[in-house]
């Protein structure tokens, strides 16, 4: 199904790219350069500049820490009542826009359509807010009796000192359950990027293997990374449950607070978004042996590779041939309806800037299309996202990401339980089926440009300059883009459709690319006497 | 869906749920953009302007350009002047517009940061460009909403364009209030037919409701971002020399109209939004007195006339029908009146807004005909809720959240407020004036009959009304 495109604009990626940092002041633009690639695999490992600080007054998609924390990682948790600790708005804007979906199942209570804050006011910022946060913790437990509390600070918490961890020790003794804290403060680090690894190492001290009960048999694995977004984690699931592999936890989409404890009991993790949650892959190897696998189920390849590297790593001819079977029933089905959506996308060019590793994963599906992605980047991604992995010891720690809690990790000694013999895990890791990712760079076409943190006036110019057929972002920049009179494609939020993920997920977004770029209604932008001024000089004509 | 509220109302001191308001800065934001190329400018850490960009855009379907201080550990120690300093400069630079419009954010505002003084070096030092300016206001989340952060960047207006009365003219200022960009074109469409040349700000009519006419050519290196909509500096300067200042809302609006009035001794006039009909019908007598005239035109008597004649053709489907309405304490004050104009029972009216004036208005509007309506200011959604379940009301009126109350409790509902996130038209669309007034009257009443329709036995199903 897949087919490369190779062909790009007949414009000299360099002098375009030199040509877009002139709109920059001097200093600002010799900053800016080394965020913007134009990828040429002849050069060898090529560098980006990433996750170092925005430039104030540049329009910058970026968010803060407490986005990537409660909005993204924790927030998803469905049975945890998320207290947001601070003034009302950080509490409001994360409140259900991220279409994290979540099921109730029986026995178990969804909050994710509540919003709960301490909404500070002035004289608790003055005299300080642990009161008001203890007291609203009650408060909480007393109307829902969740499973767990989770507490999150925001920017002024931070300043005026509130110790909210000290709280949340109190309250879960007072209460007999656990509230988690996580001081996510909004100026914390550069981008969302900083509350992802906070967020990891709160789930990970205090949740991760809280639940020892039970044995779980056969091939289990956990869903890092996956935030069911319109309901892909749901298609994913059900296709490993064809494959007779079975979903421990998800983190965090759809996912709830006892998987979670118990997650660490699986054999296998899988990666999805690298960005977000490769910390915990990372931590949860080190302490009970469990050994990862990033897969990417966004496009139809995609997913069949996904599936063979599981298929690889659990080694089991049943298993193997269980997995071949759905890999080809799915395939007979799909591959007709993409087929028939194809020939409405094949050849068009398109531009993503998303949040993480959405840029990358959403390349493959393009390349099932016949499409190509002629610029590509992430909001708050690091350099390991866009070189691989193998860089990790070469990123020098700034600052910013100093101030972000590093834990030290060691195996357990009871419950490091690696699921394969150690000579194996170091063939799998060799070849680089489980541990090992490397990057967006190198899946790129050579040509084509990766830009870091991108800013409004450079995807501007690159649009006008490249003039793609599709740019694909969030809902920031939507609008802007369609403005310009190019349509444009939610890849956060997927205007509010999906899923995506999976064998039919890609069917929907086939369905989906092939309305936007071939919708009636691009043809009426312009009115019939802007496109045809001779039909008024006929009319003239006496 | 919301199936975890329980009946019992029980007190809370510190936990609110389901807010019905959010943070002051979002609404300074908005204003901002109600002013002719101006970039709105959050003095904070970056996750402040990407929420409320974020959000502005899922209401109005727009783009919403703002820049930020993008504050790391640094500044929140250290302070933000040398951020917003690098921000102005580079601002101006790059996107090169004739106002930056900053407020602060809970952060700035809790580490104190001085915006007057850094503006005016900043200025000293020639890092604002001849004939550009930056003006600032300030946005602490922790107090108000974001109507009172509306109603501060408004005032920020006043404070740094009003001059001193230097020549009379002929005009009014007209402040809007926080309203959407096609009140704000209704209301300015109302002045013209009452012939009233008028400064009108903020305008965020052409702005938030900019035509698609494809792509503009790009030229040069400035960006191409300023729609043609918002208030001119020209005129924003000019407000100094009006003959009066109508402020509509007091919420979002008293505070300029009263700071000019303090500043050029032009007299403030505030009342209501012009939702419903007796609210419109004080407004166009304003108007009137203004224009120094008896009566208003005929178009715009004629539009009052067929909303009139819409009230009593559809009388017997309003009239004694209980209503719960939420939502900003200006547009809420106006629609409780409309509702009770058309014979409805307010019985729940709640605002997120703090302030002891809205329980005051709403009570003095009910007190003959809801005696026993329950009314909260600085109250929540959650609330709200809890009060549905104990009676439950016939329709509810409010911003896109409640849409999770409707279906939890099957009640006909009608968004209408700040934000609604899933529908399309409120921004297209006035509900003020008397045209605003016949659009509600129909979203309300398709909304009753539609669920009358889907509820009758087929026997009682009928085709004519």
């Amino acid at each position: 199904m897949s087919q490369e495109i190779k062909d790009l604009p007949p414009v000299k990626m360099e002098e375009a790219v030199e040509e877009i940092l002139k709109v920059y002041p001097t200093k600002v633009a010799r900053k800016r350069r080394s965020h913007i690639v134009v990828v040429n695999p002849d050069e060898g490992q090529q560098q980006i500049e990433a996750n170092v600080r925005t430039i104030p007054g540049i329009i910058t998609q970026r968010g803060c820490c407490f986005a990537g924390c409660k909005g993204v990682v924790i927030g998803p948790i469905i049975d945890m009542v998320h207290i947001v600790h601070g003034p009302i708005g950080c509490a409001f804007y994360s409140w259900g826009i991220r279409r994290n979906m979540g099921r109730v199942q029986e026995g178990m209570k969804n909050f994710l359509q509540y919003c709960f804050s301490t909404d500070m006011q002035e004289e608790n910022i003055i005299f300080g807010g642990e009161k008001k946060l203890r007291e609203a913790i009650r408060e909480a437990d007393r109307l829902f009796n969740p499973r767990a509390i989770s507490v999150h600070a925001t920017c002024p918490i931070g300043l005026i000192g509130d110790d909210i961890h000290q709280v949340a020790r109190e309250m879960s003794k007072e209460l007999g359950k656990q509230v988690l804290s996580f001081s996510c403060e909004g100026y914390k680090g550069v981008s969302q990027s900083a509350g992802h690894h906070i967020a990891n190492n709160g789930l990970f001290k205090n949740v991760v293997g809280r639940d020892d009960e039970g044995e779980e048999e056969g091939f289990t694995i956990n869903a890092l990374g996956e935030y069911n977004i319109g309901g892909d984690a749901w298609e994913i699931e059900r296709i490993l449950k064809n494959c007779g592999i079975r979903v421990l936890s998800t983190f965090s989409g759809d996912g709830s607070y006892e998987e979670i404890s118990r997650a660490h009991k699986a054999k296998l993790n899988m990666v999805q978004c690298h960005r977000s949650i490769n910390y915990m892959a990372d931590m949860m190897e080190k302490k009970f042996g469990i050994p990862w696998v990033k897969v990417n189920f966004i496009g139809v390849n995609a997913t069949v590779k996904s599936l063979r590297k599981i298929a690889r790593f659990f080694d089991d001819r049943e298993l193997t041939d269980r997995i071949e079977k759905v890999i080809e029933k799915e395939l007979a089905e799909v591959t007709p309806q993409i087929e028939k959506y194809k020939p409405l996308c094949a050849g068009k060019k398109a531009m993503l800037v998303v949040g993480g590793s959405r840029a990358h994963h959403y390349q493959e599906l393009f390349r099932d299309l016949g499409m190509a992605s002629i610029a590509a980047g992430y909001e708050f991604a690091h350099r390991d996202d866009y070189e691989g992995r193998q860089v990790l010891p070469t990123i020098k720690i700034d600052a910013d990401s100093r101030n972000i809690e590093e834990l030290q990790v060691e195996a357990d000694p009871e419950r490091f339980h690696p699921p394969k013999p150690e000579e194996v895990i170091a063939r799998l890791k060799e070849e680089g089926t489980i541990d090992s990712y490397e990057g967006m760079m190198p899946s790129m076409i050579k040509g084509s440009i990766a830009v870091d943190d991108i800013s409004h006036i450079e995807m501007e110019k690159l649009i006008r300059r490249f003039r793609p057929d599709v740019f694909c972002a969030g809902i920031k920049d939507k609008y802007v883009i369609q403005k310009m009179g190019l349509p444009s494609k939610q890849l956060h939020n997927y205007d509010y459709g999906g899923p995506y993920a999976g064998f039919r997920g890609a069917v929907n977004f086939a369905k989906e690319m092939a309305m936007l770029l071939n919708n009636p209604v691009w043809s009426y932008v312009k009115p019939l006497w802007e496109k045809e001024p001779e039909i008024r000089a006929e009319f003239g004509n006496k | 869906m919301l199936s975890l509220t329980p009946k019992e109302i029980s007190d809370r001191n510190a936990l609110t749920v389901n807010p019905a308001k959010t943070c002051q800065p979002i609404g300074a934001m908005y204003a901002a953009l109600g002013i002719h190329r101006c970039l709105p400018h959050s003095h904070g850490s970056q996750g402040c302007c990407a929420y409320h960009r974020s959000h502005l855009t899922r209401h109005y379907k727009e783009p919403v350009m703002a820049s930020t201080s993008s504050f790391t550990e640094g500044a929140a120690v250290f302070g933000g002047m040398s951020n917003l300093r690098q921000a102005i400069t580079n601002i101006f630079h790059i996107y090169d517009p004739d106002v930056i419009a900053v407020h602060t954010t809970c952060l700035s505002e809790t580490i104190g940061d001085d915006l007057s003084t850094i503006i005016l070096k900043a200025r000293d030092e020639g890092l604002v460009p001849e004939g550009k300016w930056v003006i600032h206001c300030n946005t602490p989340s922790y107090a108000g909403s974001h109507v009172t952060g509306f109603s501060n960047m408004t005032t920020g207006m006043v404070k740094y364009f009003a001059q001193e009365n230097e020549r009379h003219r002929e005009q009014i200022n007209l402040i809007p209030g926080y309203v959407e960009p096609s009140d704000m074109r209704e209301i300015k469409r109302l002045l013209a037919e009452m012939e009233l040349p008028s400064v009108v700000f903020p305008d965020t009519s052409d702005v938030l409701d900019a035509p698609q006419q494809g792509a503009p050519v790009s030229v040069g290196k400035a960006a191409d971002i300023y729609p043609k909509g918002g208030t001119r500096i020209r005129d924003l300067q000019s407000m100094g020399d009006s003959r009066v200042t109508l402020a509509l809302g007091p919420f979002a609006s008293e505070n300029a109209a009263i700071e000019l009035e303090n500043r050029t001794e032009i007299p403030a006039r505030i009342m209501d939004l012009p939702i419903g009909i007796a609210a419109t019908d004080r407004f166009i007598q304003v108007l009137l007195e203004t224009a120094e005239v008896l009566e208003p035109p005929a178009s715009i008597a004629d539009d009052r006339g067929r909303m009139v004649d819409i009230m009593l053709d559809m009388q017997q489907y309003f009239y004694d029908r209980k209503v719960a309405i939420y939502g900003d304490p200006d547009q809420v004050i106006s629609l409780t009146e409309f509702a009770v104009s058309l014979g409805m029972k307010p019985i729940y009216v709640l605002t997120g807004t703090p302030g002891k004036r809205f329980d005051a208005r709403i009570k003095g509007i009910l007190k003959d005909v809801v005696p026993g309506a329950r009314i909260k200011s600085s109250g929540d959604l959650f609330l709200l809720h809890q009060w549905i379940k104990n009676e439950p009301v016939d329709l509810l009126i409010g911003n896109t959240y409640g849409k999770y109350i409707a279906r939890a409790e099957d009640i006909p509902f009608v968004r209408f407020g700040f934000p609604i996130l899933d529908r399309v038209g409120h921004s297209y669309f006035p509900t003020v004036g008397y045209r605003g007034g016949m659009r509600l009257l129909e979203k309300m009443l398709d909304a009753l009959l539609d669920r009358k329709d889907r509820d009758d036995p087929e026997e009682r199903f009928e085709l004519v009304l």
